[in-house]
């Protein structure tokens, strides 16, 4: 079977790759261009390690096809911070002891951003509801809630 | 050196604040390298074949079809493994039987369970490797198989191995462990072992109160995010390079090497970044694969589990059956106190049958107590330690039953347990006597907190439960290197394994120099750079790192002195160290300015060479742990599901080194007791097969799941390390079964025996009433 060209754009850069029609965006975005910040942590969309940002939409990158890619823009963890300055998130995820491990943690800071870009102002139910599809064993998620509502009180100004 | 570092109180500059985690800024930009990130040039893709049966003879391999396949450049079996003797043998510090270890990474004659590893290929791609699996043709004869550790009790139960008989022994306090005669007859029961205080007997006789109860837990996975990964290359020359993702590289090196008859120093083992592990990621698994793989296909091998094969073959916790029987007086003293756990173990023998003995009522002051424990094999997956393992095994029970004693005693529950307290002093029943412990600092403090205050409303119900564990230390060794800039690189054989130890280490060994923390870089050492190290468990990663990396840093400050005596030309005892200067011992010495780290560092050249400090030790002294927690559950009638208003955690630290670490720690351990209570169990079918093998049927708490968990540090520093350290990281899952089952009955009058509390369970309880 011939393989598909796709062309897309990666944390603002134009990119194209080769892939197998059923393969994931997230086997190419970790196995073809050596993004390993997304990561793998079940590939059946219940984890949410593998977050990604596809033309502005939260999505499991374990359950999309890399074919979809195509003509869209996507955002990884590793175009998060600007410039050399962390992204707010990030900023309060290290101060709020927000990661422990740390596997989660690319895939609960572009579901928080996704969450803060639709609603800046969200309550604590609100961002536990958001990020319930994002697993961490690790921390019990205190300091992650915590985080979150502390970056968009800083976001809000 | 004596064996143990004493404590001195001191006043700190660096230990008790809140510095910036150095691992930090990796993690959160994706630089951060964990097993599955790695990558080696020319490698290739591994894939392993697994059981479809939890019991079965294996009668043929044919991997001749497999072999054919373009692009495939190994396929192993058991063939492919030297058979080991049945003996218990120390390899790295871990004792095991590697006749088991070696038909636990590759079955032999029989797969004893469902996701037992059969075969294993390399392939040019991971497509490719799948491929190849399934042109694998194995043929089984199906056997009987049993699940659950009851069942696997019984006389007529089918025998995993028929070879096995009980081995008994009884440990009387005060005197001789003793054996039991071995039985006539094989059994799934690998082990007992009974412990034995005083006189229970005489004790339930003066019982004002008796009660008596059967518990029983479910295996629960560890349920790290990060799946089991290893890259192997194993070179012409015989040496091996293994990148793996573990809580113990140098554990791993040694079974590795024994189980593939290699010297020690021909494998190098570089851990990876850990996607969690919590106590599941201190065995091979795909490692003895993947070099013997690679050895074959002369290339490296990368292999990386599936979260099927994580659930079916790897973890999970041990659980089990536990009777308790509790005998008090009308105050509400323990009197007498009996117990027998009956813990599942997997296909092989290895439950943490120590812990859960030891553990089941080590928090009280208990006279006459008698604790059996049995060690039962059955065709799940071989048990792996997790978070306090056995601990909360044994645990639900006793904290449930003393529960429902202050109950029909008409005490408040945080009382019968300060009123049973053990303290400094305490002769437990397993031999050791306590030293300054602080568990009834945590009752009194959990007491007075302000959650235990709140009123609660119709359907809400508050439960108290503790734990208690006793901490190791191990060998450890650390590094430590004096830069010609005064900054300093600490090298350590302890995985950070996510608590933020390269942190707390860094702010240690800050202290003692006198310096800032962010002057210190920690890192973790690869097989190859330092002495072997016990792996980072039982909550020894900050207490026995601690103790090394203190050591190896009060080495150092020794030679700094040396240098300045040597730049003064003065007698070395006339100089001492303080806040990062060394300076004359007293104006009589000279009139010499004091001589900063970065100044002795930079003339290091000039006085001798490069300035270092380095221990190896075996650390004793680890400090007990102590902990209590409160709930506040409230309980939907119409739908059975209990929803966690509050949760209290009040827990002895010795020393917090990183508060915010240590909360971390106590809520993320709480979160993970919270699952075991309320969702988390491994469910088998009729046919011996795992029915939920992910996380969509396999329901880990969410954060909607879960209130904020609030903590309130105790420190009462530990005697034998230098800043007080106690373990963290255990206690916290203990009480959470206890103390959730303990809220609901408050809540609806139900008291369960079984595990979880999901709501089709409380909901017919609830109509059962």
């Amino acid at each position: 079977m011939a393989r598909k060209h796709v062309v897309t754009t990666i944390n603002g850069d134009e990119c194209d790759f080769l892939c197998e029609s059923n393969e994931t965006l997230l086997s190419v975005i970790r196995n073809q261009l050596r993004l390993t910040g997304t990561k793998e942590g079940c590939s059946t969309g219940d984890c949410g390690a593998c977050s990604v940002i596809l033309d502005g939409r939260l999505v499991c990158s374990c359950l999309t096809l890399a074919v979809e890619a195509e003509g869209k823009v996507i955002d990884t963890i590793e175009g998060m911070s600007e410039d050399g300055n962390l992204h707010i998130l990030q900023r309060k995820f290290i101060e709020h002891a927000a990661l422990q491990c740390g596997i989660c943690t690319p895939g609960f800071l572009i579901a928080a951003k996704a969450l803060l870009e639709r609603n800046p102002n969200p309550t604590e139910t609100e961002v536990r509801y958001w990020l319930a599809g994002n697993l961490c064993r690790c921390t019990g998620y205190h300091k992650i809630v915590e985080a979150v509502m502390d970056a968009a009180t800083e976001l809000r100004g | 050196m004596s064996d143990f570092v004493a404590y001195e109180d001191k006043k700190l500059k660096t230990i008790g604040t809140r510095p910036l985690r150095p691992d930090g800024v990796d993690k959160v930009t994706g630089r951060a390298r964990y097993g599955a990130d790695i990558n080696l040039p020319g490698q290739l893709y591994g894939s392993v074949l697994r059981s479809p049966h939890a019991h079965a003879k294996i009668k043929s391999i044919d991997v001749s079809k497999a072999k054919a396949l373009t692009g495939v450049k190994a396929v192993i079996t058991s063939k492919d493994f030297e058979d080991m003797p049945s003996q218990v043998i120390p390899v790295g510090e871990l004792v095991a039987n590697f006749r088991d270890v070696t038909r636990n990474v590759m079955a032999r004659e029989k797969v004893l369970y469902d996701g037992h590893a059969v075969a294993a290929v390399a392939a040019t791609s991971e497509t490719i490797a799948k491929k190849a699996i399934n042109l694998i043709k194995v043929e089984y004869e199906v056997l009987p198989h049993v699940i659950d550790v009851a069942d696997a009790m019984n006389e007529d139960a089918p025998l995993l191995d028929e070879n096995q008989f009980t081995q008994g022994e009884i440990r009387v306090l005060g005197g001789d462990s003793t054996k039991e005669p071995v039985p006539d007859k094989p059994s799934n029961i690998a082990k007992r072992l009974t412990f034995v205080k005083g006189d229970i007997d005489s004790g339930f006789k003066d019982a004002h109160l008796i009660l008596e109860r059967v518990f029983a837990t479910k295996p629960v996975h560890q349920g790290y995010i990060e799946p089991h990964a290893s890259v192997a290359s194993y070179t012409e020359d015989g040496q091996v390079e293994l990148y793996t993702c573990t809580q113990g590289h140098f554990t791993i090196r040694a079974q590795c090497a024994k189980l593939l008859s290699m010297d020690v120093s021909k494998i190098k083992v570089i851990p990876t970044e850990l996607g969690g592990g919590f106590g599941g990621k201190n065995n091979v698994y795909l490692e003895p694969l993947a070099i013997t793989l690679s050895k074959i296909a002369r290339r490296p091998v990368k292999m990386v589990m599936s979260r099927n094969e994580v659930f079916r073959a790897s973890g999970p916790s041990p659980a089990g059956r536990t009777y308790v029987k509790l005998g008090l007086n009308k105050k509400g003293k323990i009197i007498a106190a009996d117990a027998q756990i009956d813990m599942q173990s997997g296909a092989f023998p290895g439950t943490p049958l120590g812990q859960a003995t030891i553990t089941c009522f080590t928090r009280y002051d208990i006279e006459n107590v008698r604790v059996i424990g049995h060690d039962v094999i059955s065709n799940r997956p071989k048990v792996a330690a997790y978070r306090a393992p056995g601990a909360p095994v044994a645990a639900f029970g006793v904290e449930s039953v003393i529960d429902e004693a202050a109950k029909k005693l008409s005490i408040d529950p945080i009382d019968i347990r300060i009123l049973n307290a053990a303290k400094e002093g305490t002769q437990t029943y397993y031999g050791v006597k306590f030293p300054r412990i602080g568990f009834e600092e945590t009752l009194i403090k959990a007491k007075q907190h302000k959650n235990y205050q709140i009123p609660l409303k119709e359907n809400q119900g508050r439960g108290v439960a503790t734990g208690f564990w006793m901490n190791i230390g191990m060998d450890t060794t650390a590094s430590l290197n004096v830069n010609d800039d005064g900054t300093i690189a600490v090298s350590v054989g302890t995985i950070d394994v996510a608590g933020g130890s390269r942190a707390s280490l860094a702010m240690m060994v800050a202290e003692e120099f006198g310096i800032d923390s962010d002057k210190v870089r920690v890192t973790t050492g690869d097989t190859s750079q330092l002495g072997f190290n016990f792996v980072t468990a039982g909550s020894r990663g900050t207490f026995a790192g601690g103790i090394v990396s203190v050591l190896a840093a009060r080495d150092a400050i020794e030679e700094c002195k040396l240098r300045a005596a040597k730049t003064w030309n003065v007698k070395d005892e006339e100089v001492v160290w303080e806040n990062g200067f060394a300076r004359p011992a007293s104006t009589n010495v000279g009139p010499f300015e004091p001589l900063s780290l970065s100044e002795i560092a930079r003339n290091a050249t000039r006085t001798g060479g490069p300035i270092a400090g380095h221990c190896e030790k075996n650390v004793q002294g680890a400090g007990p742990s102590f902990g209590t927690q409160i709930v506040d559950v409230e309980v939907d009638k119409e739908t059975g599901s209990v929803k966690i208003l509050r949760h209290t955690i009040v827990q002895d630290a010795g020393k917090a080194i990183h508060p915010a670490y240590v909360e971390g720690q106590y809520q993320g351990g709480a979160v993970q007791g919270i699952g075991w209570a309320l969702n988390e169990e491994y469910i088998y079918g009729e046919d011996g097969r795992l029915q939920n093998p992910g996380f969509l049927d396999y329901r880990v708490p969410v954060a909607s799941d879960v209130p904020f968990i609030d903590v309130e540090i105790v420190e009462v520093p530990n005697p034998y390390h230098p800043y007080g350290v106690r373990g963290i990281g255990e206690v916290p899952i203990i009480p959470p079964t206890a103390a959730i089952a303990n809220a609901i009955n408050d809540a609806i009058g139900v008291r369960f025996e079984t595990l979880p509390l999901s709501p089709p369970k409380v909901l017919s309880a609830i109509i059962g009433n």
